[in-house]
């Protein structure tokens, strides 16, 4: 897993609620194996027009969020389908920080297996911070370790973080090797299973 | 008595699923917890064994791994390979992994394929009390069984693979109570949208909701299946039902069931994971089924509903800017003017299926409006049922000729036209009455436009041209009984 700790970056804000994974990645592009090289497709439909030369009227497309990496988003941000490849685009397009009023419960698992951070911050928060982004060139650090969010102004907006997801951006740790180390109480749960639970490779499945 | 019924606390289904899962950590915090089911299809999946691979790890219960192809599969011509190299490439990946991995793949021509969410309650594989996670988040239909059943992302799915566990929080639980008769012509999908309209399409973010209620009670467990898909469209990862009879008689006879008295044991361990008397929710919503109608949705998300005999409606009417905003775009995006009559609405293409609505109760209710019309010249109709035990069934009782002599496709079963991953896409413009579980923008095909509607609403919509009440309506009373596909 990538680690997180602090970032510092240049803010573009996407001023809708209700981002669904779809407009993040459509579907078209679901059908290769690897996790790279998403980030030409990320908000494919609304970035591109149909000569797939970038729509002037899409805010992502503006000159002064050129070098972005850090989104500040609407509401519920990343609904929908749980396909991990919404969060592979983002940051393929170069984002490492998403902020907004909310996020889906899939995507916020999904972007801190990643090393996306999702920052929860409360809606006047955000509202304040699209405001100065909104301007251009506006820089912020978001520490996670504090779990703060501070720009040049003195603007200072603390966020909760899932601990466990926190823990494992700020070590590095893999959540699947911390999983493995348990494998001793795996077997042991494993003895205890009820004997109705049942398995795939019973007679008249497969 | 088991562990539960001891405890002085009544609990939720959900708290004795959680507590009987935990494999360490801290339960009230965060806990390692085991996984009893894990579905797995073709797109979520290639990375996570590609992750595998490269760490020199190996899947650790292949016996409660079961595989499936589903979301590009073509629905039409199966005996020549697919021209999609690319998704043919990946159909090929998910069958050398499971090979590799000896996890049971049930492949393009296997008789029991179909959409993972449809085929697993079909073989008996999920039951009251396990917990069931796959690389999609419709994954919470199976929670009508009285199951924790969730969606996860593809490090996820690798993490399941490696270990049969995953790291999770607990989180808080929302009671959605439905009481009362659902009146004719209403159905388990216009339930849905009525919660989620009332809910909103992040009302339930965070929590792990809970139906109950008698309208709730009532349904059949394919209703409820309907039911507990679309909770993910409210936010929640996951929706159930607890157990109770309509569950177990369900569960009787099917391929992943004990027999004899083994499943007379199995009934009661399934019974006992009901949620109690008295055990409390963290919040509760009450809806009451004899004021629902049937619902279609105008905008772009599934949130966005209107009863049939309503109007699109107007932007100004929204509380905020934000609102105003939203629906502003979301009626330039569907092509609406506001104030429209929602049965003036006028549409190109039907498409009955999906891991919503895909199940044999649902194409009986479609083939019961459909019977003796004739869909109409300017509307391009397709049924694609849910898996191919769904279809042999709906066969078997003669619905297929039903939906070809009306006019209607009747294709091979997989996600279809709900995610047009495979060639059943709408073109630009083309506006779809759609069984489905989402109207996002693009979802159906780039600048296609979805409705999401009822089965006998979209059967009603095909021979009408545009979409009309289906209580005005006389359903033809068909053959067959009232016993699910096997």
């Amino acid at each position: 897993m990538n680690a997180f700790t602090i970032h510092q970056g240049l803010c573009a804000t996407l001023s809708r609620d209700d981002v669904d994974t779809d407009q993040i990645i459509p579907k078209q592009f679901l059908k290769r194996t690897d996790r790279n090289d998403y980030g030409d497709a990320c908000f494919f439909a609304w970035r591109y027009d149909e000569n797939g030369q970038p729509r002037p009227d899409f805010e992502l497309n503006e000159p002064i969020y050129r070098g972005a990496t850090i989104l500040i988003a609407g509401r519920n941000f990343g609904c929908g389908s749980s396909r991990e490849h919404a969060v592979w685009a983002l940051a393929g397009m170069g984002f490492a920080v998403v902020i907004a009023p909310s996020f889906a419960d899939i995507f916020t698992a999904n972007s801190l297996q990643n090393g996306l951070l999702p920052v929860r911050l409360e809606s006047v928060s955000v509202s304040r911070l699209r405001e100065r982004a909104a301007r251009g060139g506006y820089h912020i650090t978001v520490d996670l370790q504090r779990q703060e969010v501070r720009d040049d102004d003195g603007l200072v907006a603390t966020f909760a973080v899932d601990p466990f997801g926190r823990d494992c951006l700020l070590s590095g740790r893999d959540p699947i090797a911390m999983a493995l180390s348990e494998s001793d109480a795996i077997g042991a749960f494993e003895s205890r299973r009820p004997d109705w639970l049942p398995h795939t490779d019973g007679p008249g499945i497969v | 008595m088991n562990q539960y019924s001891q405890s002085a606390v009544p609990r939720t289904a959900y708290q004795k699923i959680w507590e009987s899962h935990a494999v360490s950590g801290d339960p009230r915090s965060r806990a390692l917890i085991y996984i009893d089911l894990h579905l797995v299809h073709e797109v979520t999946s290639p990375q996570a064994f590609a992750g595998l691979r490269s760490e020199h790890r190996s899947v650790r219960r292949p016996d409660l791994t079961l595989a499936v192809m589903d979301h590009t599969v073509p629905t039409w011509e199966r005996s020549r390979p697919t021209p999609d190299l690319v998704a043919a490439e990946q159909l090929r990946q998910l069958a050398d992994n499971c090979r590799a991995a000896a996890v049971p793949l049930l492949d393009l021509h296997h008789q029991r394929q179909g959409i993972v969410h449809v085929i697993g309650p079909e073989l008996g594989l999920i039951q009251p009390g396990m917990t069931v996670v796959c690389g999609d988040s419709h994954t919470s239909t199976l929670g009508a069984f009285g199951a924790l059943a969730f969606g996860i992302g593809t490090s996820e799915v690798e993490q399941v693979l490696a270990s049969q566990c995953l790291w999770q929080a607990p989180v808080p639980t929302l009671e959605i109570r439905v009481e009362g008769e659902l009146p004719l012509g209403v159905t388990a999908k216009d339930m849905a949208l009525a919660i989620i309209g009332r809910v909103g399409v992040a009302g339930a973010q965070g929590t792990v909701v809970e139906y109950t209620g008698s309208a709730i009670r009532s349904l059949s467990m394919e209703g409820r299946l309907t039911v507990c898909n679309l909770t993910i469209e409210a936010g929640a990862r996951a929706g159930l039902i607890s157990p109770d009879e309509t569950t177990v008689e369900y569960l009787r006879g099917r391929a992943g069931s004990r027999s004899g008295r083994d499943f007379d044991r199995a009934a009661q361990a399934w019974l006992d994971f009901a949620t109690e008397d008295g055990a409390r929710f963290d919040r509760t919503v009450v809806l009451q089924a004899a004021e629902l109608v049937p619902h279609v949705t105008w905008g772009t998300n599934p949130g966005m509903v209107a009863a049939v005999t309503g109007h699109v409606p107007r932007v100004r009417d929204f509380a905020s800017e934000a609102e105003r905003e939203q629906a502003a775009r979301a009626l330039d995006y569907m092509g609406l003017q506001e104030g429209t009559a929602i049965e003036e609405i006028f549409i190109d293409r039907v498409f009955i299926g999906s891991c919503t609505n895909g199940r044999l109760e649902d194409l009986r209710a479609a083939a019961a409006i459909a019977a003796g019309g004739r869909v109409n010249p300017r509307v391009r109709a397709m049924v694609v049922p849910g898996s191919q035990a769904v279809k042999r069934a709906a066969e078997a009782e003669g619905l297929n000729r039903i939906f070809t002599a009306a006019g209607f496709e009747w294709r091979e079963p997989g996600c279809s036209m709900c995610l047009g991953m495979n060639p059943d896409v709408l073109a630009p413009g083309e506006r779809c009455a759609s069984t489905s579980n989402r109207n996002f923008e693009g979802r159906q095909g780039a600048g296609g436009r979805t409705h999401l509607v009822s089965p006998p609403m979209a059967a009603a919509a095909a021979l009408h041209g545009h979409f009309v009440d289906v209580r005005t309506l006389q359903p033809a009373p068909l053959a067959g009984g009232a016993e699910a596909a096997t």
